[in-house]
């Protein structure tokens, strides 16, 4: 597998990025020149310390955030330069969030909720052309994290596990190529995030999803190809390249 | 999509929205009762000006008048006469009326504007019937206490009704029995009073029964009534119809305010209108001549009719006497002088025109032609103003609403940071965001004027109802229509005004929504999903 993977052209690399915020007159570089390359169907977590900037990390790959020095590649395209609207698109489109707070919106369903990236999509008059594909594959991909029996309830109504497993079908709705994951099973017991963590494994595996996932916990984090570890705002160890 | 369903989910789940929804909603419907009342006075206030005054009004510039009256009305037939409804002629002049109270015998007199009028003539311009006390019934707290005296149909005339020229005849002829000595008419009173008690005004039946004295002031109140009874219940009168009880030939309408005041009643403390001079009594009638120099000249005149316009200006000055007496006692009569000329148009809208046409057709200088509004130019523009002011305080009012729209919605955007945040993860746009909240203040500003509208308009429509349950609430009456004059609040309602109050309500509940929208559509995504 190690082979093909090598052999793909990457789908997402961040190069060299620097990041610095500023504390008052205080810079405070948070990452200073750090590179992470992901293949098409990889699966990689990113360990390091709290305050490392994984999270910063994982928002300049995704477009949230833009970096001060460094490049963002997506299929061979330097995409962290583009204007805000082609940003958007391609949020919508490409990549697919989830967060360790799970952050359903709290006024909406399950549904609606996992619904939410295609209304984004699509203009009311859109919406409303595609409305039963829409709202159809909003269904099947609450099926495949299991929670069809809890379409109607609002997020405060649902566990963590089942909150997480609906921010997964929220983020893979749009079929986005690459999910980028921060710490998902950093608010649950050990059991059920050992739920969330088969369900991104199987999801990388049936449908060759790229997944960046991040993560302080090693066990979690060995369960991916390959682990990263982010520390003095770089990208140091490079771990195994495969799955366990 | 997701806008909408997010608007109208925060629209339904927050409820600190309807704080501003019931803002709005105050706002719009305070504005439609303020100025429908306002429209409905003004309304009322425009007719009531008007009553006296018609439509045109051609004035000569000496108070002597201009001759033939015929010929006048020729000239403004020939001039405009396809535009005249009606008109009549009349001799406008101040003068004073003197009269006795007839309980304390004291003379009053007062300074009155005199219109000597054809009564036919002047109710052809104006709506004179519908202040004539005799045209009308009596109503008291919503029943009737008399009906009108003389029917709706039959002409204006100067005739007394039966029921004058009965009350004159017996003050006459009761009068007579103490001649020679002057008839004083206090000495009446305290008989008159005590044998009164069954037959006197209901509510001051118990009153005079239950006080032993000879109550001067009891017997004050309700004059005609109780002298009526009091003859009714005498022997046939002694001296059978040797006094002379016709009346004078000058005979007057009176504005009600000259000869009446309100009086409490001691028991209920009710204020209740008491009449000093009643038709069939006479009065004195003082002006000056026509000639130069202007001679002082007294009319007797006997009182046909009292008339209450609602203006209280009039009610308390006019004095209507009929023409031809008038033109005879200040020399007029010989040229049939007479000093304006009310017109009444068939369209109203036609006043410029009329006046253009009537201004070429007078010799210049001689006459002024005025509209009725021109005439009341000053009052009229003032209650314009008046309800300018009003309106930009009230919507000052909607303003603070506004304010209040502000804050909550920064509110709720800052409450809503990190959802923002999510949005833009998922890959909302910066307007896509915006738009959200301002179709949030859209939303809010049409839920709140469309309730605002309602609740006004229900107001407006039940506003008597809602003032009766008021003053049954307080005990006292709200809207007392004897001070007022009206007998129910008016009220005017103006579509356009009702759909500049919403409209302006739902702007402001937007342009209050344009900040906080910018401010959530500017918020950085990171920093929005790492709020706390
Ligand atoms: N807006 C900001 N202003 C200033 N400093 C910031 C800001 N955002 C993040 N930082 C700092 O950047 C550093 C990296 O933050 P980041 O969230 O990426 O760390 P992390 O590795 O995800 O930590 P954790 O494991 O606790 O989630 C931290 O020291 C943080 O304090
Ligand atoms: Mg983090």
């Amino acid at each position: 597998m190690a082979e093909t993977l090598k052999m793909n052209r990457p789908l997402i690399s961040a190069e060299a990025i620097t990041k610095s915020y500023f504390r008052g007159e205080h810079k405070v570089p948070v990452l200073q020149g750090a590179g992470l390359t992901a293949h098409r169907g990889e699966f990689i977590s990113v360990i390091g310390q709290s305050g490392s900037g994984k999270s910063t990390l994982l928002h300049v790959m995704g477009l949230l955030d833009s970096p001060d020095v460094g490049e963002v590649i997506l299929d061979g395209n330097r995409i962290d330069n583009l204007n805000q609207a082609a940003r958007d698109q391609l949020r919508n489109h490409v990549f697919g969030f989830i967060f360790q707070f799970y952050h359903l919106l709290p006024e909406l369903s399950l549904l609606e909720n996992v619904m939410t990236p295609l209304m984004i999509r699509h203009s009311i008059l859109g919406y409303w052309r595609h409305r039963k594909e829409i709202r159809e594959a909003a269904m099947s991909m609450i099926q495949q994290v299991g929670l069809e029996h809890r379409i109607k309830h609002r997020p405060s109504e649902l566990s963590g596990g089942e909150m997480q497993r609906g921010a997964i079908a929220r983020a893979l709705v749009g079929r986005p190529e690459i999910l980028l994951a921060d710490e998902p099973t950093g608010n649950l017991d050990s059991s059920t995030g050992g739920g969330i963590m088969d369900l991104l494994k199987s999801l990388n595996e049936n449908q060759q999803l790229t997944i960046v996932m991040v993560t302080h916990d090693e066990s979690i984090a060995a369960q991916a190809h390959r682990t990263v570890r982010l520390a003095q705002g770089r990208i140091q160890t490079v771990g195994r390249e495969d799955a366990a | 999509m997701y806008k909408l369903l997010l608007c109208v989910r925060y629209l339904r789940t927050k409820y600190i929205a309807l704080a501003c929804i019931i803002s709005v909603m105050l706002g719009v419907a305070t504005m439609i009762v303020v100025n429908s009342v306002m429209a409905g006075f003004t309304t009322e206030m425009r007719d009531r000006l008007h009553n006296f005054i018609a439509d045109i009004v051609i004035e000569s510039r000496s108070m002597s008048g201009v001759e033939n009256a015929r010929a006048q009305m020729e000239i403004v037939e020939g001039a405009a006469g396809q535009y005249i409804a009606a008109m009549t002629p009349t001799i406008e002049i101040p003068g004073m009326i003197s009269f006795r109270d007839p309980y304390t015998g004291e003379s009053y007199t007062s300074a009155v504007q005199i219109q000597g009028i054809d009564p036919e003539g002047k109710s052809s311009v104006g709506p004179l019937r519908d202040y004539l006390d005799s045209f009308n019934p009596v109503i008291e707290d919503g029943v009737v206490i008399r009906k009108a005296l003389r029917s709706r149909e039959t002409p204006v005339t100067w005739e007394l009704t039966p029921e004058a020229a009965e009350y004159r005849k017996a003050v006459l002829e009761q009068r007579s029995l103490y001649l020679p000595e002057e008839p004083s008419v206090d000495e009446m009173v305290p008989a008159a009073a005590d044998a009164t008690n069954e037959t006197a005004a209901p509510e001051f039946d118990s009153e005079s029964a239950a006080n032993e004295t000879p109550a001067a002031e009891d017997a004050v109140i309700k004059d005609g009534i109780i002298q009526d009874s009091f003859l009714n219940e005498l022997p046939e009168p002694p001296i059978e119809s040797t006094v002379r009880t016709d009346p004078f030939p000058a005979r007057i309408f009176l504005g009600e305010g000259l000869v009446s005041f309100q009086a409490k009643n001691p028991e209920t403390g009710n204020l209740a209108k008491v009449m000093m001079v009643t038709p069939g009594d006479d009065v004195i009638v003082s002006t000056v001549t026509a000639g130069r120099p202007p001679e002082p000249v007294r009319i007797n005149a006997t009182v046909v009719d009292s008339f209450r316009s609602g203006m209280n200006e009039y009610d308390t000055s006019i004095v209507l006497m009929n023409i031809n007496e008038l033109q005879k006692s200040r020399g007029m009569h010989l040229d049939n002088s007479i000093t304006s000329i009310h017109i009444k148009l068939k369209d109203y809208a036609d006043a410029p025109k009329v006046i253009a046409a009537l201004e070429r057709a007078f010799p210049p200088g001689q006459v002024s032609i005025k509209t009725w509004e021109e005439k009341q130019g000053l009052l009229l523009s003032a209650v314009e103003v008046e309800t300018a002011i009003l309106n930009v305080l009230l919507f000052l009012i909607i303003t603070v609403a506004g304010f209040g729209i502000l804050a909550i919605f920064y509110m709720i955007v800052v409450e809503k940071t990190r959802d923002i945040g999510i949005l833009k993860s998922l890959g909302a746009s910066s307007n896509g965001v915006m738009s959200i909240f301002l179709s949030y203040g859209l939303g809010l500003g049409i839920v709140g004027s469309l309730a605002g509208v309602a609740i006004g308009l229900l107001f407006v429509r039940y506003i008597n109802q809602i003032e009766d349950g008021l003053s049954w609430i307080t005990g006292r009456k709200v809207f007392d229509e004897k001070i007022y004059y009206f007998f129910e609040i008016p009220t005017s309602v103006s579509p356009m005004m009702v759909i500049a109050v919403a409209f302006g309500a739902i702007s402001i509940a937007v342009l209050a929504s344009i900040l906080p929208a910018r401010r959530a559509a500017r918020l950085h995504p990171v920093r929005a999903l790492r709020f706390e």
